[in-house]
């Protein structure tokens, strides 16, 4: 019995202990931590918006949003965050619209694990720049192994097939849920 | 019983003698995952020498006072507070790195070198020797990964540490960026360990044949005399 109490005693204290200085560690770090994820969203929001000087989050349950102004506040676009799977795992993108959602600026991988050197060649230059005044309606569209004929279609990077119909879905996927809300007056 | 060791050599054995990764094969999960460079090598070494060191010196200081049955449960928390404290730091100071190094960072707790070396040095030795075991064999695992990165960095991505060393001609080999190319480094790496070893084994064996037959001869000739 006394062996017992000895026991949970013993874990208790170190359970205790570790709690308390995990807590004060948190009330540090967690203020840092948020400033940090703030200060990504918005090197990311502008990267998309090059001639954004502000920004206002949408607020949306659904999506997450962001209205770009410029210096005189007029609405330049908006810098839509969209993710879903690639060819390994989730593919987080943001992408930077015009004011009717019709044309897209310019697109930014957040976040990707696909193949080094095959997948991940999405998130070099030359398949980006495609997306440079891409336009967006009906929706867009991928072709593989020809160039793009219509205003509205990328092609597919050899070998990363897959990876690059991925963020053609993603973004497809955005930008359908912001038209919706767009429908409904939200932006 | 390992008072006739000396302190510097509780230290040094970490390097080669029982270097973690190369010897006593542990902690293989990180060093397969994050050596595709040298920084996040270093990092991810860093960072484990760090729960390494302090859960070692805390287990040693109170291993008197934990009772044997609940030994385990006592270290587990007691590194998970540790790797909890290195990784809400990481997230807040360097957040590139915690992002490139991503879940490995909290996957230190169940890192056997950590608990390993808690269970097989920290509990039975005094907190000093303990915190100099503890960081020779963070040293040991921080030189093979710093290693590791560097020859895959290097094959991989031409570049060593971000900057670039091979000439654009070089193809890089993509397959040592790939998990594949993770298990030939280490395979090679250990290859040419237990080789090492071998070569200096055999090498001290011939010495001492050598040796007995010398004084055998020595013992016949005198034999003869008499």
């Amino acid at each position: 019995m006394k062996k017992v109490i000895h026991m949970i005693a013993t874990l208790t204290i170190i359970g205790i202990v570790a709690g308390g200085l995990l807590s004060e560690v948190n009330n540090w770090a967690y203020p840092l931590i948020v400033a940090n994820q703030k200060a990504e969203t918005e090197k990311a929001i502008f990267l998309v918006q090059p001639n954004g000087k502000s920004y206002e989050a949408v607020k949306s349950p659904e999506i997450e949003i962001y209205k770009v102004f410029d210096e005189n506040k007029n609405l330049v676009g908006y810098s839509l965050v969209s993710a879903g799977n690639g060819f390994q795992g989730k593919v987080k993108i943001m992408t930077g619209l015009n004011k009717d959602l019709s044309e897209i600026e310019m697109i930014e991988i957040l976040e990707q694990v696909e193949t080094p050197g095959l997948g991940t060649k999405i998130t070099e230059e030359p398949f980006k720049d495609q997306f440079k005044g891409l336009q967006t309606l009906p929706q867009i569209n991928w072709v593989k192994g020809k160039a793009p004929e219509h205003p509205n279609e990328i092609q597919t990077i050899t070998g990363a097939t897959i990876s690059s119909k991925s963020v053609v879905a993603i973004i497809n996927s955005g930008l359908q849920k912001a038209r919706e809300l767009k429908d409904k007056g939200a932006l | 019983m390992k008072a006739n060791k000396t302190l510097g050599y509780e230290y040094i054995k970490g390097f080669w003698e029982t270097n973690p990764v190369l010897k006593q094969v542990l902690g293989m999960c990180p060093t397969l995952a994050v050596t595709v460079s040298v920084m996040n090598g270093l990092a991810m070494a860093l960072a484990t020498t760090f729960v390494l060191v302090f859960s070692s010196l805390l287990i040693s200081s109170i291993r008197k006072l934990i009772p044997n049955q609940v030994r385990i449960a006592a270290f587990i928390v007691v590194i998970a507070t540790f790797v909890t404290i290195a990784d809400l730091v990481m997230k807040a100071q360097f957040p590139d790195l915690s992002k490139a190094l991503g879940p490995f960072v909290p996957l230190i707790v169940v890192n056997c070198i950590i608990l390993g070396r808690a269970e097989a040095f920290a509990s039975k030795n005094s907190p000093f020797r303990s915190f100099l075991d503890a960081l020779g064999n963070g040293t040991g695992f921080l030189i093979v990964l710093v290693v590791m990165g560097g020859i895959r960095e290097l094959i991989g991505s031409r570049t060593l540490l971000g900057y670039q060393i091979l000439p654009n001609g070089f193809e890089p080999w993509l397959i040592m960026i790939l998990p594949a190319g993770a298990f030939l480094t280490l395979g090679l790496l250990m290859g040419l360990a237990n080789f090492y070893v071998d070569k200096k084994k055999r090498s001290e064996r011939e010495e001492l044949i050598q040796k007995y037959r010398k004084s055998q001869n020595d013992v016949e000739v005198k034999g003869q005399e008499a």
